[in-house]
Order: C-alpha cells, then structure tokens, then sequence
C-alpha cells in the first residue's frame, strides 16, 4: 500500500500546516466514513433492545398494577383481570434458590480450577465437562432432572425447578469466574505467600475480593438468563393458580411460564397478562442486577 | 510473636545454632543463614550449580550479576518461594540458625514469616494502606494494638509522615516510591529476621531508589538483608558483602549460574580475587 501524503504545505506563518486541511482528501474520508460506520452500528445495535424496551413497556404497563402483582392467575384463561402473584412469587424462590445453589458451588470450582487443579486432568476435564454442559440446551436439563429428581420424589415441586436452574447456571458460574480469579495478579499471591500466609488464606482474603465485582457480573449474567427459562420449569414445577412458597411440596410456577401459556391462547384477557408478566419478569432482572452491583461495590477495593 | 526459630509445625523442638562455623570466606560470628553446595533445578535442568556463601546478620548482603545468572532463582530459595513452582526443586542445604529449610518437617510459611521478601515491582494489595500493613499481622493471628504495630512498621519504613492523614486510602494511589517503601513496612510489620529484597529499585527513579538504600542502611539495626541488584554501584553503596554470580555454559552447552565470588564488598569492588569479577565490574563482560 503506498501512503498518500501530500507534498508539505506551509501556513501563513511560516511553519508546517497543523491545520485539518492539510491531510490529503482520502485519509479524511476514510477517517469521516470509519466514524459513521461505527456509529450506524451503535444505531443498530441499539434499535432492537430499545424496541423491546418499548414494546414491553406499552403492552404490559397497561395491566400493570398493584392488584396484578399481588392476585392470584384467574383459573380461566378468557377471565378478565386477576394477577400473577403465583408467578413472581415462583420466580423469586426458584431463581433464589437456584443461585444460592449453583453459584457458591461455581465460585468453588472455579476457585479450585485456577488455584489448585490448573494444567492437572482432573482440572482440564471439568473444565472441559462445564464447556459441554453451557452447551446443553434448557429443556435437556428439564427432562434430565424430571427424570432424576420429580420420578424419584414422585411430584413437580418448586425445588425440581431450582434444580434445573442450578443445572444451567453452573457451568456459566464456573467459567466466569475462573477467568475473572485469572485475571487476579499472581505479584499478589506471591506477596500473600511471602507474608507468610497459608494458601486458603492468601485465597480468601486477597484472591477472591480482587475478583469479586468480575465474579458478581458473571453470576448475574448466569442468574438474569436463568430467571427467563420457561422449558425446564413447565416440565418439572408444574402449575398452580394461587401462591405456593413451598418449594418443596406442591406445584408452582414461574413468569417465563406464564409468559408462555397466557400469550399463546387466543383470549385477549390472557394476552394482556402475558405482557405483564413479561414486564415484571424485566424489572426482576433488573432489581436482580442493581442489587449484585450494590453488593459488589461494598465488597470491591477502591482505586482510589 | 514467637521468636525461636523452630520452623516446624511442632513448636517444641526450637534448636538453635550454636557451634555453626561460616564455612564462607571471611570469619565472623555465625552467620544467620549458611547455604552449602546449593543447587536449584527446574525439572531437569539445573539452573544454579553449587552456591556455598553466608548470610551475616544485621548486614546487607548483595547479589550482583549479570541477567540469567541465577541470583533471584537463589534467593527465592532462601525463603521457599520456588516451592510452587512445578518441578522446582533445591539440592544441597540452605540452613537458617543451622535448621536445614528444606529438611521434611520443616513448614514453609513458618519459614516465610521469617524471612520476609520485597519485590521487584512494587504489589501492594488492592486495599487501604493500613490494610497492607496489618495484613501479615492478622493472617497470623496478632491481635490488638494493630494501630501501633502499623504505626511502628511505618515509621520504620520512612513511610508514615506521608500516608498517616490517607490510612484508608487505597495502596493503589501512592507513587511507585511510596509502593515499594509500603510493601517493605509490610514484610517488616511481621518482624522477620531477614529481609529479601529482588531488585527493589529497578522500577524507581533515582529519588525513590536512594530513600530505599537510606532505609536499607537503618533496617540493618533489626533485620539481615539480602538484595539481589542488576546495579554494580547500589551493590557498592549499600552492602556489607557481595557475592558475584555468572552464567557459564558447561561441557553439554546447557548454561548454569554459578557463584563466581563472596566476599566483603570493599574488597570485591576493589581488589577482586577472579578475574571474571574484575571483567564484570570495570565492564569488560562478556
């Protein structure tokens, strides 16, 4: 590629031409267009997610209300009104109880992955199995745990669904974190080792709080994609129309569900609680993630 | 804080040096550690051939040496720190109060919290200046009065009257300089008896780096130094003794550091007994 610089022209003052001017017509256009390219893709990348925002927010603002958040899912699905407390009660005990499973356990194993199992087989193997396990689509894990755990306690229950969940998040929780505790100074270890501090220690006091804000993100991301699965849980909680806050005996139910039943009759009511519960499934999500940040700042170190 | 120096996980048996001659050049009183025909291997290569030097107390001791020679492969050896590297491994005997390191009953973090070790690159801990220095203290189980250990490891660095208003700050927002004297009151807020330092001024301008060899000079009332330094001239300015590594390629072209010469610094820098050691240091090497 030859370089297209122009011969060096002079200002009125005598010294070299600093002035935009100066630079030959191409590389400004190259410039001009590298900038509208990028910003077109912002636009793009922009519309659909706003779009979604919108749609959801239009259509299920509407039913929004006190009394939809706090009664129960009319029998009927043709029946006006009524609510989805069961729903979001579902989902915040299944979603809870699914992260309070899988993300300690991934947080260990990543924790033993990066700092004890490293280059070792056993290591490359669960690394490798994790790998796999991201890949497995929702509704295998349903059927796996149908099989393993509702066949065995003889009914659809809360827990089965958390089960699952923890299932599908787990590997994301491992390989999330593993590469966050990777990206944690080994000078720090070294510092930790030379003061005399046992592994365990130099682990659980510098290691883990250097990752932490990078280990919250990735859980969360695992958590926000697991409070939208709708396959595993309608195999393996069931269904149930009034609030259940066992999660051990009896069916429930989840948003993404009822998102799913609700939407795909042909009863405008149903319809209509669909968007709902789509919208209250988004502002979950979200109070999710303020909350993990919120967590993790008060853990994270200071830079400054 | 315990101060025997029984390294093994059973605090009874403390054995203390006595009758442990310096088997080095110059004769003085025991020396605080001794290393004899030391080597270290990684895998199967082996890295550093047959190092036999003392470490005096309360003096600094300085290794000097061109790239490659070994000299902070050998004094990562003299507190352990090789240990979690794969396949690393010491033969020959590196005593501390004439207690082998590397003897098998002998716990490694008991070794490290006494024989502390300052870095390179200065690492202080993603948290507050204080939380640096009480680190060491907490992790062993010191508690109480931690104000005044921090406040002493401080002073003691030269540290304290600039950070004694920013305690809470982060570590992270101190100058380089400021780092490495903080990581240096780390490592002596545990009181170690002796000090590692590997090339701690390499990463400093001129300023920071004489305000460290100023502390080196006071630290020597308490604590042995050892420092391993790519600079001839800091070597001369701040230690007692100096020992001078070279890399020498052996019969099978596989090259080895070794320990050219010990000896008092004076008379390394002035009057050297291997001629290697005058090529190094009037620049004629290599």
């Amino acid at each position: 590629m030859t370089v297209t610089a122009p011969p060096p022209t002079r200002s009125r003052t005598g010294g070299p031409d600093l002035t935009r001017a100066a630079l030959a017509g191409r590389r400004r256009f190259t410039n001009h267009l590298a900038t509208a390219a990028i910003w077109a893709a912002v636009l793009l990348a922009v519309i659909p997610l706003a779009l979604v925002t919108y749609t959801v927010i239009s259509k299920g603002g509407g039913v929004m209300s006190l009394s939809f958040l706090t009664e129960d899912i009319p029998n009927s699905y043709r029946r006006q009104g009524g609510g989805m407390a069961p729903a979001i009660v579902g989902t915040l005990l299944i979603t809870g109880a699914a992260a309070l499973m899988a993300i300690p356990l991934g947080v260990f194993g990543a924790v033993y992955l990066n700092e004890y199992g490293k280059q070792k087989p056993l290591a490359r193997l669960i690394r490798l199995m994790a790998d796999v396990m991201t890949g497995v689509p929702s509704i295998v894990m349903g059927l796996f745990v149908y099989i393993s755990w509702v066949l065995l306690v003889g009914e659809q229950t809360g827990f089965a669904g958390a089960l699952a969940l923890a299932c599908l998040m787990l590997p994301v929780v491992i390989r999330s974190s593993e590469e966050m505790l990777r990206l944690v100074p080994d000078e720090l270890r070294q510092a930790s080792m030379a003061l005399g501090a046992r592994k365990w220690k130099t682990i659980l006091t510098v290691v883990l709080p250097a990752a932490i804000s990078g280990i919250t993100s990735g859980s969360l991301l695992a958590v926000a994609r697991a409070a939208g699965e709708t396959a595993p849980i309608i195999i393996v909680t069931g269904i149930v129309f009034s609030p259940n806050w066992n999660l051990f005996e009896g069916s429930n139910t989840a948003l993404p569900a009822q998102i799913f039943r609700n939407a795909s009759t042909s009863f405008p009511a149903a319809q209509d609680r669909a968007w709902g519960a789509a919208l209250t499934l988004i502002v979950i999500v979200l109070g999710f993630t303020v909350i993990a940040r919120f967590i993790s700042s008060r853990f994270a170190i200071k830079e400054r | 804080m315990a101060n025997d120096t029984d390294l093994t996980t059973r605090p009874s048996i403390a054995v203390h040096a006595t009758g442990v001659t310096a088997a080095g050049v110059e004769t003085s009183p025991a020396p605080v550690m001794q290393l004899r025909d030391v080597s270290v291997y990684y895998g199967s290569y082996e890295a550093v051939r047959g190092t036999t030097m003392p470490i005096q107390q309360n003096q600094v001791t300085a290794m000097i040496g061109p790239s490659g020679c070994g000299k902070s492969t050998v004094l990562r050896a003299l507190n352990r720190m090789n240990d979690p590297i794969p396949g690393a491994r010491v033969s020959g005997e590196v005593s501390f109060h004439g207690q082998d390191l590397y003897a098998r009953d002998v716990d490694p973090i008991q070794v490290r919290r006494r024989i502390g070790m300052v870095f390179q690159k200065p690492n202080p801990f993603p948290k507050s200046i204080y939380d640096n220095v009480a680190y060491g203290l907490r992790i062993n189980g010191i508690k109480g009065r931690l104000d005044d250990h921090v406040e002493e490891a401080l002073t003691q660095a030269a540290l304290w009257d600039e950070v004694k208003d920013k305690l809470r700050k982060s570590a992270l927002a101190l100058s380089g300089g400021q780092q490495q004297r903080l990581c240096i009151a780390r490592t002596i807020a545990v009181k170690p008896e002796v000090i590692l330092m590997d090339e701690p001024c390499s990463a400093l301008d001129p300023i920071a780096t004489a305000k460290i060899e100023d502390l080196m000079f006071e630290l020597t009332n308490d604590y042995t130094i050892v420092i391993v330094t790519h600079n001839m001239q800091q070597a001369a300015r701040v230690s007692h003794y100096t020992a001078f590594f070279t890399a020498e390629v052996d019969e099978k072209q596989v090259r080895h550091g070794r320990l050219v010469e010990y000896s008092q610094t004076g008379k390394l820098f002035t009057n050297p007994a291997d001629k290697r050691t005058e090529d190094y240091i009037t620049g004629r090497f290599g």
